[in-house]
């Protein structure tokens, strides 16, 4: 019990001024800090199995990329509306059933228009649940802050998370299948000999991708893992 | 107040309530469409393995097509046309449920055919079985002949991406087409997926394998074997048939 409360209590609530800006200095933080300095897949190391999985094609990174960051909005706007009634002791609970709600919803909503992006999600739409992106954005911000300002932070990790694994998908998709949205793009500039690398359609290319793309991201901010 | 067990438990309860009411309410809403995209599919996956349909993005279209072009009946496993089931019920190919029925003994169970009444006459055959992770399923369409392979589709429910879930790749089922299902001596030999992919020329009853997806093919190759064997009746007696014909 008296870790659970130690725990909570880590969330920061970031000062508010009254009267403040819809996009002041403060908010534009909570979208741009996620972006590089404390992006989710590579500083926090978060979100890192879908990374892996879905980053084959472009086509479904995309389709991953908006459903994650439509769960982790909407799931910080509602905890973050009802943050004030929810019992502490059940919280995770709680923040669990919000998240499985959502991306059920998301779930339905890609079988019911755009079924064949489902068939080629499967199993990983379901497992947005398991992204610990969503549960600790929820943990570590909605609980203590206010709803606008937890949407922002949504949309932030969401960014965040969106352009990792856009790039990744990029050059996995450009070597592994020679093609970017499923457009054969070294046939139609005439090189249709191109070899692709079946090593990059693997998910051991994706952890390459990711490690020089983490890698090149430190070298710049010279960021170091605190031991 | 908060933390006190009466207030814990009303809160559960009432998050149980309206999250779950909402979730019923969206399946209940969404039902319809989702039925319709899997009929959809269905038929879509029929009509490709004899014809190329992925340029048509406008469903009804497909329907369209489909509707002229393909007919169906159901056979049992003697290769006699069936019209009603057990229960006195009219039976539509399109509606049995393959992988319900892959799980009764297969005297027992109904085989859809669907014919391509258009054109060069071709007959489709559903299939079903286990990949890897979970069922993969398919339809193979075999030339008038009921010999040559003339297309094949393979769907799946979450082989690995990249990996066996490239059985849904153009590419890989193009592998199939112009390959038999019987020897010269007019027995069985079905076609099998080789391991590892080396791109070399293989022999009518072989195609190369997929790198890494060892299992995903030793499933696709079960697959096609059960059901040709299943079909076997049905494509002696209709070959039968239309020798008779040509006589």
């Amino acid at each position: 019990m008296s870790t659970e409360t130690l725990e909570h209590k880590e969330a920061v609530l970031v000062k508010e001024k009254p009267s403040e800006g819809l996009l002041s200095k403060r908010r534009k933080k909570f979208i741009s800090d996620p972006l590089v300095d404390d992006n989710p897949i590579s500083i926090q190391v978060l979100g890192i199995c879908s990374a892996l999985a879905v980053t084959v094609k472009m086509e479904p990174t995309l389709t991953m990329a908006i459903a994650v960051t439509a769960v982790i909005v909407f799931s910080n706007l509602i905890i973050s509306l009802i943050r004030d009634f929810i019992p502490n002791r059940i919280r995770i609970i709680v923040q669990l059933a919000i998240v499985a709600a959502l991306v059920t919803l998301v779930s339905e909503i890609l079988k019911a228009y755009y079924y064949d992006m489902f068939k080629v999600l499967g199993a990983y739409v379901g497992l947005i649940i398991t992204n610990c992106i969503v549960m600790g954005r929820l943990e570590a911000f909605a609980m203590a802050n206010k709803p606008y300002d937890s949407v922002l932070d949504g949309l932030g990790s969401g960014f965040g998370y969106a352009w990792i694994i856009l790039v990744v998908a990029f050059f996995r998709e450009l070597l592994g299948s020679g093609s970017i949205f499923d457009f054969k793009i070294f046939q139609a500039i005439g090189w249709s000999s191109f070899p692709t690398n079946g090593l990059m359609v693997d998910s051991i290319g994706a952890f390459m991708i990711l490690g020089i793309l983490i890698w090149i991201q430190r070298t710049k901010t010279g960021h170091v893992e605190a031991h | 107040m908060r933390q006190s067990n009466t207030y814990i438990l009303i809160f559960a309860a009432g998050l149980t309530i309206i999250v779950g009411g909402l979730l019923s309410t969206a399946s209940v809403v969404l039902k319809p469409l989702q039925d319709k995209q899997v009929e959809l599919d269905t038929k879509k996956k029929i009509l490709s393995a004899v014809m190329e349909v992925s340029s048509i993005k406008d469903p009804d279209e497909i329907l369209r097509v489909y509707s002229e072009n393909i007919s169906s009946y159901v056979v049992d496993f003697q290769g006699n046309v069936i019209e009603k089931d057990a229960k006195g019920m009219d039976v539509v190919a399109e509606k049995i449920n393959v992988a319900k029925n892959s799980k009764l003994p297969k005297e027992d169970r109904m085989y859809p055919v669907f014919q391509a009444i258009s054109g060069d006459k071709a007959y489709i055959f559903p299939m079903y079985g286990q990949g890897l992770w979970d069922w993969i399923s398919g339809f193979i369409a075999l030339e008038g002949d009921l010999n040559t392979v003339k297309g094949i589709t393979f769907d799946h429910k979450t082989e690995t991406p990249g990996l066996g879930a490239r059985i849904t790749d153009v590419e890989i089922q193009k592998r199939y087409v112009g390959k038999r299902i019987y020897d010269q001596s007019g027995a069985l030999k079905s076609i099998d997926m080789v391991k590892g992919e080396k791109g070399l020329p293989l022999d009518d009853h072989h195609v190369d394998g997929m790198s890494g997806a060892t299992m995903t093919g030793k499933g696709v190759n079960a697959m096609l074997r059960k059901y040709l064997e299943s079909y076997g009746n049905f494509i002696s007696k209709t070959k039968q048939g239309s020798k008779v014909a040509s006589l």
